[in-house]
């Protein structure tokens, strides 16, 4: 069971580089805690105590896993799943 | 070193990339279209992103965006039009070169807030005040790893096109 997962510039020094990975998992929440298995210490720049971490955006396929139930959103075989950290900021 | 602002033991040790030589060159429209955009949002912060082609540091083609967060000091990209416009850059072989935002109140520095969501490594963070109704600041910085290095600006014609 293969799952791409495109991984932003800056979470590239977890990866050796990698644009884009492979996982494994039932649900997002497993596939993060498989890529952790190959690229030690990405689970944690992706969630925190309460979950997908608010200023990180994470995809499966062309949705929001914010709309599909966060960590707990079902991943499939040909699934991609993109993350981009968000785009924040102000003088607030 | 004007505005500089670094801190001890940065990462990359000695001189790295927080004090390369750093200027940001962009052309007279295209930094007219980021103040025009800062004007027309005032009192909200306005933002967005200028592409050019992966590893050219050519500010080429201008993408204003939302703010999801409609707010006078805090700004956001809706999440669904970043991923529109990463993936077209990534179609394009581009990357976001100038990721620019507004302050309305403030001076154009980046905030605390500012450095520590900056995430795209590669990026000319702009930043423009429009607390004054005559005039502008229009000042660029790299932020890497949470040090932010104010760097020049040159407003030259590009020979590509004026972008956008």
């Amino acid at each position: 069971m293969a799952i791409e997962v495109r991984i932003p510039t800056i979470l590239r020094t977890y990866t050796s580089g990698a644009k884009a990975v492979e996982g494994a998992g039932g649900t997002l929440d497993e596939l993060i805690s498989d890529l952790n298995k190959q690229y030690d210490g990405l689970r944690e720049r992706l969630v925190d105590d309460s979950g997908l971490r608010r200023f990180v955006n994470v995809y499966l396929n062309d949705e929001d896993v914010r709309f599909l139930g966060g960590l707990a959103a079902e991943v499939h075989d040909g699934d991609t799943v993109t993350v981009l950290p968000a785009v924040a900021g102000g003088a607030g | 070193m004007k505005g500089a602002v670094k801190r001890a033991g940065e990462v990359g040790g000695g001189r790295g990339a927080g004090y390369a030589a750093c200027m940001l060159t962009i052309s007279p429209e295209l930094r007219a279209k980021i103040v025009a955009h800062a004007r027309a949002d005032h009192p909200d912060e306005a933002c967005g992103v200028i592409a050019g082609p992966a590893g050219s540091d050519r500010p080429e083609r201008f993408i204003p965006m939302l703010n999801a967060e409609r707010s006078p000091t805090f700004y956001r990209f809706d999440s669904m039009e970043q991923l529109r416009v990463w993936r077209e850059m990534d179609d394009r072989d581009e990357e976001p070169v100038v990721i620019y935002h507004s302050h309305t109140a403030t001076e154009a520095y980046p905030s605390r807030t500012d450095i520590s969501y900056a995430s795209e490594p590669g990026a000319h963070y702009v930043l423009v005040s429009t607390r004054e109704p005559d005039s502008e600041e229009f000042r660029s910085y790299r932020i890497l790893d949470g040090v932010v290095t104010e760097e020049d600006v040159t407003v030259w014609p590009t020979a590509v096109g004026a972008g956008g």
